[in-house]
């Protein structure tokens, strides 16, 4: 059989950089999520068993399973996974991300992007903040307070708000964000506040009254990672637009659960039934610690947040961001080194994302598994660093590289797929 | 016992990294415990409190006040670790920490180097020829110093990159000199008019640096590798180099170096050679040259006697005749001797030997070459008139022009000849004034070609001395007036002969297999070069000032074979 690889790896590539996500609204995740069921949780990352699952992400089942009122304490909901009663599936498989753990259940309230170009649709919950929350799987009373009001208090404000801006353009807002300083994943400051300002007008106008505004407004504004949510969201409505192009060597998933990292591949497998994961163990970030942590505390790589460098953006785009690159002691040549490391393993260079500091040159877009195997090169993942224990929260971020041995078991499925 | 300080610095605003790396510096510091630098947000203290870092006098601090929290071993610890704060916040990082990205491939490389002409290869072996596959994709020139290639890789490269219009130097290629910058291990060499083509690398480094010692200079060296010339290669890359050179008008003098070439591999080497009007000096060491000299080639056996030769001929390059093809109409290819000496005769066909397959005679040199009839020429034929079987009845032809002038007019009218070759010999007993007949039956010659729309060139030697009888010069002027080429030289007039029919006639060998054509531009542009492999190759291009690129090459999917063979069958 005669695949034209690079043809097809064009068209992935394509599809993915003229995915048009755009925040169109919220809603309740068993409405609006496909598959979502009462008995089901969504996690970050490749599949996994309350067994297998590491302390964030039991934590954040915890939790949830405490905010949907199923469960009362850590045993009960315990039982309800281990028995059954409850099943884990990946948000990846759902068309949704969420960020660390990434545990959304039926009840809370998700971001809806549209893609314009292609009407898919990808979902991902509302950003908690800094501290104690779900998503570093913290469970207290406080944490699921502030779950509460997210969902009762902010989501139908912001529900109404979206409805009433007609929509807010992500790849836009991205696209000036990156100019700004960010790379998508571990800085969104200037998106938050780009985001900030495409809602304030309109929660102004949608909330119920001045104190709430307020309260929401800060929320936002406080939160430098407000927009990682639907910029996530934006992502993977780009990333699985790529997927499914019979013959393609790009990855449209890299996802971990805190015990593995996981990737799938456009040209194997589908995106929500006989979906192909390669996974392997996945490694500890390095990085720079909060006070009074150190490597020691961390917990294994883990979220969905690793969809944007999977769409061109985060590590891939350090080059724009070097104010973060001293999370690895680097100096701001490292950054643009870091971006121009990626440009090896990337089909091409991203029509609408693109650095300043690069001459305007686009973002590397489309990780191809044949490059990063060839040239042992795996990509760059700038990440937020969990405690390895359950509700103790983030404690540093840093970089790290997902396994090369994932690529590798891709890269040989992909032979006995199209028999070569 | 532990004390722990504060600092609140209010206004001062630094990005949360900024303020993560001074904690881990203050940490560092001998004699502290802990340490905390934070924003005085309320969740940041929060953070503070769950490391037992948060005291009354940070709980102080405001979201935009920049909290310092020290926990040293005693109170100067504490004291001396916030004291070091603003050193540490200014604190700037060496020079030359801000390494360029080094590419990890030849893709990469090109794409950072778009200039560069040339991949230098120094990488395993067993890898050569996949970085040398990837540099020919990208369609540039090849220098493959690896050795360790099979016969079959290389085979393959140079084809490819014949076909691409492109060189692939090597395997095993240690050096080359191009548009001044040495590749590999060259010498540092004068620049001037010799170019050079090579199969061994010190052979290449001998000859050049003795050009240099003896004051020449070269314009490019170029290696191919010391299988290049085998049989199974055939020379591809010398062939290429060699037609570089030929076309490059500041390479006015060749040199072309190898240990004994494959038999049919020389002559195609030679033929091409030939196809130049420029001196081509031959070092096939080793190699028994079918002559010393033939035409534009010069053959020497040793690499001081290349040097000696290349440099005395490029101080006082030949300038050669050009030859008067464009007169002659289609068809006009043959040479007719007309003798009157035998052994003029015999010389002639032994020159015309370098220069032309098979002449025929009357008296050939081998049986094989024997005219079937020696009145009725064929082909390129030289009659030795003074052969009993025409001088039975009659004078010999030296004393009777008779019997010359009607097979002279005879010639003329065959449409296939291009050429008449005379000999007049004069002296004691010879014809009193040959010339006086032999003049008008040249020009009537000349004009029955004219007549028929074609070109006619006589070429006579005139054997004889100033003091002969016949007034040699008188001789030789009623030839030339006739339209004759006189020489007094049958060596000469021989080789003038030979080369004009020979350009007459294409040899199969010069048109058949031609390698399609390298652009040479890229010789007179400034290398740039990617090296991926010995650093030092990198080091010695940018000491001479020209452009390189470092790949910082790693074995292709960590050197596993399984990967490598799917890899492979992915790229079709």
């Amino acid at each position: 059989m005669a695949i034209d690889i690079q043809k097809a790896n064009d068209e992935a590539t394509n599809r993915m950089m003229e995915a048009h996500p755009v925040l169109v609204g919220l809603g309740t995740a068993r409405d609006v999520i496909p598959g979502m069921r009462d008995d089901l949780l969504l996690h970050a990352g490749p599949p996994i068993t309350w067994e297998r699952a590491s302390g964030p992400m039991r934590g954040a089942i915890i939790g949830a399973l405490m905010f949907e009122g199923k469960a009362k304490d850590e045993a009960e909901a315990e039982k309800l996974v281990t028995s059954g009663e409850i099943k884990l599936e990946p948000c990846h498989e759902h068309d949704a991300v969420g960020p660390m753990a990434g545990v959304t259940s039926p009840s809370m309230t998700v971001y809806i992007i549209e893609n314009k170009t292609h009407g898919n649709k990808a979902y991902s919950n509302i950003n908690e903040g800094y501290g104690k929350v779900l998503r570093y799987g913290a469970y207290s009373e406080e944490v699921l307070e502030r779950l509460r009001w997210l969902d009762k208090v902010m989501g139908p404000v912001l529900a109404d708000a979206v409805e009433m801006s007609g929509g807010i353009d992500i790849r836009a807002l991205l696209a000036e964000a990156l100019h700004m300083g960010d790379e998508g994943h571990n800085r969104n400051k200037a998106g938050s506040i780009l985001f900030l300002k495409a809602l304030a007008p309109y929660v102004a106008k949608t909330a119920p009254n001045a104190d709430v505004a307020s309260d929401i407004l800060k929320a936002i504004g406080d939160n430098a990672l407000a927009v990682l949510n639907p910029v996530m969201a934006a992502c993977k409505a780009m990333a699985d637009a790529g997927h499914g192009v019979e013959g393609s060597t790009i990855v449209t998933t890299m996802a971990r659960n805190g015990t593995d990292f996981g990737i799938r591949v456009s040209g194997i497998g589908g995106l929500r039934s006989e979906t192909r994961w390669f996974t392997a163990p996945v490694a500890t970030p390095k990085g720079l610690y909060f006070p009074g942590f150190t490597e020691d505390d961390a917990s294994g790589d883990i979220g969905d947040s690793t969809i944007t460098e999977t769409a061109g953006i985060g590590g891939f785009a350090m080059a724009t961001a070097p104010a973060i690159v001293t999370f690895v002691s680097g100096t701001p040549k490292d950054a643009i080194n870091a971006t121009m490391e990626m440009y090896e393993i990337t089909h091409t260079e991203h029509k609408f994302f693109n650095m300043p500091v690069l001459d305007f040159r686009g973002t590397p877009t489309g990780i191809d598994i044949r490059k990063v195997v060839e040239k042992g090169i795996t990509p760059r993942v700038n990440t937020g660093i969990a405690h390895k224990n359950a509700g103790v929260g983030q404690v540093g971020a840093g970089l790290v590289r997902p396994p090369m041995e994932m690529f590798e078991q891709a890269l040989i499925a992909y032979a006995q797929k199209y028999g070569l | 016992m532990a004390v722990t300080k504060v600092e609140i610095r209010s206004g001062a605003y630094y990005d949360s990294v900024v303020l993560m790396q001074l904690q881990r510096a203050l940490a560092d510091l001998p004699g502290v415990i802990d340490a905390g630098v934070v924003m005085g947000t309320d969740a940041n203290k929060e953070v503070l409190q769950q490391s037992d870092l948060l005291t009354e006098e940070a709980k102080t601090a405001q979201p935009d006040d920049m909290l310092i929290v020290v926990k040293g071993e005693d109170e100067t610890a504490a004291d001396d670790a916030l004291g070091k704060v603003d050193s540490l916040l200014s604190r700037k990082r060496g020079e030359g920490v801000e390494a360029a990205y080094l590419p990890k491939s030849i893709e990469a490389a090109v794409d950072m180097l778009p200039d560069a002409q040339w991949v230098l290869i120094s990488v395993p072996g067993r890898y050569a020829a996949g970085v040398a596959r990837q540099a020919l994709e990208h369609n540039r020139h090849v220098f493959l110093y690896s050795d360790n290639v099979s016969l079959d890789d290389e085979i393959s490269l140079k084809k490819d990159a014949a076909e691409k219009g492109l060189l692939v130097m090597g395997p095993d290629c240690g050096t080359a000199i191009v548009n001044g910058i040495g590749l590999g291990f060259a010498n540092r060499v004068r620049r001037g008019n010799i170019g050079v083509v090579a199969a061994s690398g010190t052979g290449l480094q001998q000859t050049t640096a003795r050009i240099h010692q003896m004051g020449g200079g070269i314009t490019h060296a170029l290696g191919t590798g010391g299988r290049d010339l085998k049989e199974a290669v055939g020379a591809i890359t010398a062939r290429q180099g060699l037609q570089l050179l030929i076309d490059d008008p500041a390479s006015e003098v060749i040199v072309l170096v190898s240990k004994p070439p494959a038999p049919s591999v020389a002559e195609k080497l030679l033929a091409l050679a030939r196809a130049t009007e420029k001196p081509v000096v031959v070092d096939f060491i080793g190699y028994t040259p079918p002559a010393r000299r033939m035409d534009n080639l010069y053959f020497v056996s040793t690499f001081d006697e290349a040097a000696e030769l290349a440099v005395s001929l490029a101080e006082n390059p030949p300038q050669p005749e050009p030859l008067p093809l464009e007169k002659f109409a289609a068809g006009q290819k043959y040479l007719r001797g007309l003798f009157s000496g035998g052994t003029l005769a015999f010389e002639a066909q032994l020159i015309l030997k370098e220069y032309l397959p098979d002449v025929l005679s009357n008296a050939p040199l081998d049986p094989s070459l024997k005219m079937k009839d020696a009145v009725v020429s064929e082909g390129n034929c030289i009659v030795d008139l003074g052969e009993d079987e025409f001088t039975v009845g009659r004078l010999h032809p030296m004393m009777d022009n008779d019997l010359r002038i009607r097979r002279l007019l005879k010639e003329a009218e065959d449409p296939e000849v291009a050429v008449i070759f005379l000999d007049v010999v004069l002296g004691d007993g010879a014809h009193l004034d040959p010339a006086s007949e032999l003049a008008p039956a040249i020009a009537d010659a000349k004009a029955i070609a004219a007549d028929a729309g074609r070109y006619l060139e006589v070429v006579a030697v005139v054997v004889g001395t100033d003091e002969d009888p016949q007034d040699m010069d008188a001789q030789i002027t009623m030839l030339k007036n006739a339209g004759a080429r006189v020489e007094t030289s049958n060596d000469v007039a021989t080789r003038y002969v030979g080369k004009l029919i020979r350009a007459l006639n294409p040899t199969p060998e010069s048109t058949a297999e031609k390698l399609p054509p390298v652009d040479g531009a890229f010789l007179s542009q400034p290398v740039a070069a990617i090296n991926a492999g010995l650093q030092s190759f990198t080091d010695s291009v940018a000491a001479q000032g020209a452009e390189v690129l470092q790949v910082d090459w790693r074995p292709p999917a960590g050197g596993n074979e399984m990967l490598m063979a799917i890899l492979m069958k992915m790229k079709g």
